[in-house]
């Protein structure tokens, strides 16, 4: 663990997200692994794919898709359909797995 | 008599039990149960501050928080608190405060004068103010601004060994926010039905508006029993809610008390961390004051204070009342005080007429209707009230000690905000209440707008119902006893401000008047947040309770628009000021954040060892106490140079990696390949990021044809192995690997130096150590003093050396072993220090190389990336920009002179344009092998510049010194002695 992980176990987080593997945890128990909605190019892609993959990020209003990494817990790699606007934690996945369409946040 | 005083017993206070304290160092007494603010009041004091800005005298507002103006000082044996409401400080024997903003007494303050220069100290005064000349903001202005104004002053003397708060975290079905009569009737329901309810409340005992009623306390009193009786309830008081972080964790506050062993036990807060499955929010509603002149002089109130001090502590106001009050439930305070006996100078009401009014003719109390407050005069607090009709005409005086006031209530909707709720505008309350859906959170009582207990309790039954209901539970029998009927009463009338001469105060706290708002607005900052932040309107410890929706009111008059177009300003976390001490709770200190300590801590702390703070770690940095200089540590490295040294390495990270495609995904991790690596042998590789910048690197060892242990930095262990399992999880879900942390699990030291191989050979007996049986990179198991273990042959110092693996609970023996094994070659310890002084000479990269921006082909490993195959980083490490010539490239530093030293951080720049950085220095070291200094730096172009000259120029040590740019790899290029 670096300085940078020594994050405090009784900081108020923000997310409880329904692991399939441990039940509901809080936040601190997982790392933010980014968007999982990028995939990483075959290995002969273009370059412009590859700098697409690392760099371009929608910033999206509403639903969005995470990568939450359990590391507190079952070390199991979650895609994670979230809402940014109101943090509505509407499926969590496998990392194969791909969300439906979601609708309207129920939260306002 | 004059002035308030203390007329009765109240609730919560104790004639018996009288309590010394003192207030600006005068000796004075209370009652136990009093606050500092109605021990006060019964002590005859009205003047309790000086005001932030103008510096006017102030008095006591309100009974609770919220408090606008009665802060003061807090003195005790755990240090100076600033800022602390005299409503809420419960008394106790010895309390000492004293009072805020005033210099050099409160009595006589100088800066006074500030009120009579007002028309010079408009809203914005600082921005239009002092703005030129720039330096002088930082060196005259600011300093001189904070002295004048100042909240208070803060100075701990907390013991080295303690921590003034804990946190506590709590799980419930139901958080019940508020315990008033819609709170504490819905935690009974809730808790009855066997619910996990946690109820808090603020205040020192549970009841809420009840407290003010005596109709209502044995219903209270009942309530509280049941509540006590159900064992899945918890009632907190004294416990703020002071956030809501979304799905349904909730920070509160609560108030303990250092000095009552029974209640805090020396520790001052408490914060709970609650998650709630679902919260109803009972918060009540405040009292809103009314802008008019002269509305902040001590003895003006608002009326439910006025109550609540009478009903709570015994003490009554002021011996000659008036009210000046838009609604009816400002009435009540009046009414109280008249059956108490007092004298009342008169009511003045806007209105034409109420019930309200009617009740107090018939208590012979005169009301004025239609009438308003126009002026307040007296020199240090309320002497008379000046009134008149609204149309202006019929002015009149009253003579009157205090004025009470009342201008409608609004709900304390702070948390349902926060949790976004919608606010809608309420004409018949004047208000704005919360729209929350129910999905997200319940709420009842006046927080939705209700009037009167009964409507309270009936609604926070209600509420209960339907969480109940949402827990899939039968609907809930309330056998209640019948419930006291409210009064009759009408609608206030939306009247905010009565413009007149002289200082209307929408905000006491910050000296916010009502025409600085008006300034606001014509300046163009007609947003109620622009607003704010030009005025400060609503800002600080009050949180504008009091006066923020008067504010907006007035604001949006200005505009000429409805109250509701303007809103309220948004409320974030924290409702209520949340000391510093509190968040941290227990994690002060050593207790700052984890410490982890290697499984030979003990033994290197008793040879003398001075340790760092690496990441987490504690390493030895050097077999010496503090401030050696770099003699010990030099001495440390001769001897690995020279004969043989120890070092623990054990914080190197360590991950397990088996599996049948365990090879692949190696080299899918690494630029360099594995799959090529013979099982009893290591090999260096470098992990790249997706960008093509350096990640980490390490040395990764085939222990089985489907078992590798790879090591990481110490710095990047926790990232790498999080990289590894994204990886594989995310890109690599087709490949049969398992990965596990065994940084723990294996206690690793490195014995290095010209003799490290006799040293091995004696330690390890049955295993063949020589240069032909375990040859440079072999890697392998073996068994020292019968613990079987694991050796490598890699080098990190640039000697022949070993890394020898032990599990950790065998680390002690292993390390004695070698040592004793050692003794007659002259071993010892080395720390970090030396350690880095070898990797320097060597050219051997760490963090301060591996900074994030650096590549492969800026630390010269560009021929170790792999031509065939995929890898991480691969594509975009051909990005034409990553291979620059111009780039800056690692190189060995060392001085002309070999008499100058370097610094870290110097920069390197050409003789001929100085001011233009070439490079820096990252690393540097005094040299055991080469004499003088030798460092290692990123230079651009730095390749082609070995064999040249730069300036290395330190301007803040005013140091400059010819520099020889040498290749990285200054001593044993050839590697001759890695080899041996």
């Amino acid at each position: 663990m670096n300085a940078a992980s020594a994050r405090s176990p009784t900081r108020t987080e923000m997310l409880r997200i329904p692991c399939p593997w441990c039940g509901e945890r809080d936040e601190i128990e997982f790392r933010y692994r980014g968007d999982a909605t990028v995939q990483r190019p075959p290995p002969d892609a273009a370059m412009e794919a590859y700098v697409a993959y690392v760099y371009a990020r929608d910033n999206p209003h509403g639903w969005h898709l995470e990568w939450w990494l359990h590391t507190g817990g079952c070390r199991r790699l979650l895609k994670v359909v979230r809402h940014t606007l109101t943090h509505e934690i509407r499926e969590v996945l496998a990392p194969e797995q791909w969300p439906q369409e979601p609708g309207e946040s129920q939260v306002p | 008599m004059s002035g308030p005083t203390r007329i009765s017993g109240g609730l919560l206070t104790d004639p018996g039990r009288p309590i010394a304290f003192s207030f600006d160092g005068r000796a004075l007494r209370g009652l136990y149960g009093d606050t500092l603010a109605s021990a006060l009041l019964a002590a005859g004091e009205r003047v309790v501050g000086r005001s932030f800005k103008y510096h006017r005298r102030r008095g006591i507002l309100t009974c609770g928080a919220g408090e606008p103006c009665a802060l003061v000082d807090l003195i005790s044996a755990q240090g100076r608190e600033p800022n602390q409401p005299a409503t809420v400080l419960e008394l106790y024997e010895g309390l000492s405060a004293v009072s805020q903003n005033r210099w050099p007494s409160l009595r006589f303050d100088v800066l006074a004068i500030n009120d009579l220069l007002s028309r010079f100290l408009p809203a914005g005064f600082y921005y239009k103010t002092f703005m030129f000349p720039g330096w002088a903001w930082e060196r005259i202005y600011e300093p001189l601004i904070r002295r004048a104004a100042g909240l208070g002053e803060l100075a701990a003397l907390v013991p080295p060994h303690a921590a003034p708060a804990e946190t506590v975290h709590s799980h419930a079905d139901v958080l019940v926010v508020g315990a008033g009569a819609a709170g504490l009737t819905a935690a009974r329901a809730l808790g009855g039905c066997g619910l996990r309810v946690i109820l808090a409340d603020q205040d020192v005992i549970a009841g809420g508006g009840t407290l003010l009623d005596e109709r209502w306390h044995a219903w209270r009193e009942n309530c509280i029993a049941s509540l006590a009786a159900l064992p899945s309830v918890r009632t907190l008081t004294r416990t703020s809610v002071v956030g809501a972080y979304g799905h349904g964790v909730f920070g509160a506050l609560e108030t303990l008390a250092p000095h009552d062993p029974q209640r805090g036990g020396g520790l001052r807060e408490r914060l709970h961390v609650i998650r709630a499955r679902r919260v109803l929010l009972a918060t009540g509603a405040a009292e809103r004051l009314i802008a008019f002149p002269g509305n902040d002089l001590p003895g003006v109130m608002l009326a439910g204070a006025a109550l609540a001090y009478l009903r709570r502590y015994g003490v009554a106001v002021g011996a000659r009342p008036a009210l000046f009050t838009n609604c009816d439930e400002g009435y009540e305070a009046l009414l109280a005080l008249r059956a108490a006996g007092l004298e009342c100078a008169g009511i003045v009401d806007p209105r034409d007429a109420s019930p309200a009014a009617a009740r107090a003719r018939a208590l012979g109390i005169e009301v004025y209707p239609g009438a308003v407050v126009t002026a307040v005069t007296g020199r240090a607090g309320v002497e008379a009230v000046t009134l008149a009709r609204r149309d202006g005409s019929g002015v009149r005086t009253l003579v009157a000690d205090c004025l009470l006031m009342s201008g409608g209530f609004s709900p304390l909707t702070a948390l349902a905000t926060q949790m976004g709720a919608t606010s809608e505008w309420r004409e018949d309350l004047a208000a704005f209440v919360a729209h929350l859906p129910a999905r997200t959170g319940a709420q009842a009582g006046a927080l939705r707008g209700t009037s009167g207990l009964a409507a309270a309790a009936a609604d926070g039954l209600a509420a209960a119902q339907a969480l109940a209901s949402g827990f899939g539970l039968p609907p809930l029998i309330e056998a209640a006893p019948p419930l006291p009927a409210d009064p009759e009463r009408a609608a206030p009338l939306a009247l905010w401000e009565v413009r007149g001469n002289g200082k209307a105060f929408v905000d006491l706290q910050n000296d916010v008047t009502a025409e600085d708002v008006r300034l606001a607005a014509r300046e163009g900052y007609e947003h109620v947040e622009h607003m704010k932040r030009y005025t400060t309107h609503g800002m600080a410890t009050d949180q504008g309770r009091s006066g923020g929706l008067v504010g907006s009111a007035v604001l949006a008059a200005a505009r000429g628009v409805p109250v509701a177009e303007v809103g309220l300003s948004r409320p974030r976390p924290y409702t209520e000021p949340v000391p510093f001490a509190a968040l941290a709770g227990g994690e002060v200190r050593e207790h700052y954040r984890p410490r982890r300590r290697l499984p030979l801590h003990e033994w290197h702390a008793a040879a003398g060892a001075t340790f760092v703070s690496t990441g987490l770690w504690l390493r030895p940095l050097v077999y010496a106490p503090p401030g050696g200089g770099w003699e010990p540590v030099l001495t440390e490295a001769r001897a690995v140079r020279t004969q043989v040294g120890i070092t623990d390495v054990s914080t190197l990270g360590k991950i397990d990696v088996q599996g049948p495609e365990a090879a692949q995904f190696l080299d899918f991790l690494y630029a360099n390949t594995f799959s090529t690596l013979p099982v009893g042998r290591a090999r260096y590789g470098i992990m790249l990021r997706e960008d093509g910048m350096m990640f980490d690197d390490g040395t990764t060892s085939r222990l089985g044809p489907e078992h590798f242990l790879v090591t990481t930095t110490t710095a990047n262990a926790t990232a790498v192995l999080e990289h590894m399992e994204f990886q594989l999880q995310a890109n690599c879900p087709q490949l049969r690997v398992a990965l596990a942390d065994v940084t723990d699990q294996w206690a690793q030291f490195a014995i290095a130096g010209p003799s490290a191989r006799e040293v091995l050979q004696s330690a390890l007996p049955d295993n063949d150590v020589s240069a032909s049986g375990f040859p440079f990179m072999a890697a392998g198991a073996v068994a020292i003093a019968g613990i079987a273990a694991r050796l490598f042959r890699i080098s990190f110092s640039g000697e022949l050396a070993y890394e020898l693996a032990v599990p950790a609970r065998h680390a002690l023996l292993a390390w004695e072993t070698l040592l004793r094994a050692g003794e007659a070659h002259g071993i010892r310890p080395y720390g970090l220090d030396a350690l880095n002084t070898l990797r320097i000479e060597k050219g051997h990269v760490t963090g301060a190389e591996l900074n994030g921006n650096t590549s492969a082909d800026d630390l010269g490993f560009q021929r170790m990336l792999k031509k065939n195959g995929d890898f991480i980083g691969r594509r975009l490490a051909q990005r034409p920009g990553m291979l620059a010539p111009e780039r800056l490239q690692l190189v060995g530093v060392r001085p002309s002179d070999q008499a100058r030293r370097l610094r870290n951080g110097t920069q390197l720049v050409s003789p001929a344009a100085p001011d233009a950085s070439l490079g820096y220095v990252t690393s540097s070291t005094p040299s055991v092998a080469l004499g003088g200094w030798v460092g290692l730096a990123l230079v651009a172009g730095g390749r082609a510049r070995i064999g040249s000259r730069l300036t290395g120029s330190a301007p803040l040590s005013g140091e400059s010194t010819q520099i020889e740019i040498v290749s990285p790899h200054m001593f044993d290029a050839e590697n001759a002695r890695v080899r041996a």
